[in-house]
């Protein structure tokens, strides 16, 4: 990555970037910041302020996942904020577990965690097909 | 300090010297920027999980959902709209800085620009979240 990135890096960390993996991590969460600054709040927004919390439930989410660009934007912002939130909490662990063996294993866990939910979230918006649900007014 | 007992840390240095650590406006959107962050994270964990729960089918997915028609959920989901907001805004401030060193040196003036925007948003937010608990 250019020069100017890696000096970036060093201006907040205060120490150059330890490997490109780290640096393109530095980068990423810049990136996805970003992104999540438009995809989160506006989730948040929509969420709330035009659909309703109290009016979500299982016929509005499949109402709303008959849009397949609805369940392309739920699985974006679910893969960004994810990944920007699990990377951030590596971060932290390098800030308070010292031992390198420990950190290794913290990591490790984070990964799989970060695995199994990432996986669970994409597999229900990518998969959703409602069953059956009969309205209570239909009967 | 004119107490008799003074509290060291493992490091020799008093522990109320460390908690009289001054960095100002930096300091706590560092602090704020790290635990809203944990905070979002948290909830991003249980938003999967719930949202999973549609695969079970309307009975299993609707009866849970009492965790977010209560009112202290309510509650919650300010507290969870002020990491929300402040994570981004102080985000895209720390962003700004780096693309932008110059503007390092003016790190006060843009905590303060952050918190000008961040109030009447805030507010307007936690008044539509708010707005059910008084139907």
């Amino acid at each position: 990555m250019s020069n100017q990135a890696i000096q970036a890096f060093g201006r907040r960390r205060g120490r150059p970037p330890s490997s490109n993996f780290e640096l393109y991590s530095w980068f990423f969460m810049r990136i996805s910041g970003v992104v999540l600054l438009g995809l989160a709040v506006f989730h948040l927004f929509w969420m709330h302020a035009v659909i309703g919390v109290e009016e979500i439930d299982f016929n509005v989410v499949a109402q709303r996942w008959t849009n397949p660009l609805w369940r392309l934007y739920d699985l974006f912002l679910l893969a960004f904020a994810l990944t920007h939130g699990m990377n951030g909490l590596r971060i932290i662990v390098d800030d308070y577990v010292h031992k390198a063996g420990w950190a290794t294993a913290v990591k490790a866990a984070l990964f799989v965690i970060y695995a199994a939910f990432l996986g669970m979230g994409a597999y229900i918006i990518v998969t959703f097909t409602p069953v059956a649900s009969t309205p209570a007014a239909a009967l | 300090m004119t107490g008799s007992r003074t509290v060291y840390g493992s490091r020799g240095r008093p522990v109320l010297a460390g908690l009289r650590y001054r960095g100002r406006q930096g300091m706590w959107a560092w602090l704020l920027h790290r635990t809203t962050g944990l905070g979002i994270l948290l909830f991003l964990l249980l938003h999967i999980f719930d949202i999973f729960l549609l695969g079970f089918g309307p009975d299993v997915f609707n009866q849970l959902l009492f965790i977010y028609s209560a009112w202290w959920a309510r509650l919650l989901e300010v507290f969870l709209l002020f990491g929300v907001l402040f994570h981004a805004l102080n985000g895209l401030r720390l962003i700004i800085q780096d693309f932008w060193p110059g503007l390092w040196r003016y790190e006060r003036q843009m905590i303060l620009a952050e918190a000008a925007v961040f109030v009447p948003v805030f507010l307007w937010g936690a008044y539509i979240f708010l707005l059910p608990l008084f139907d």
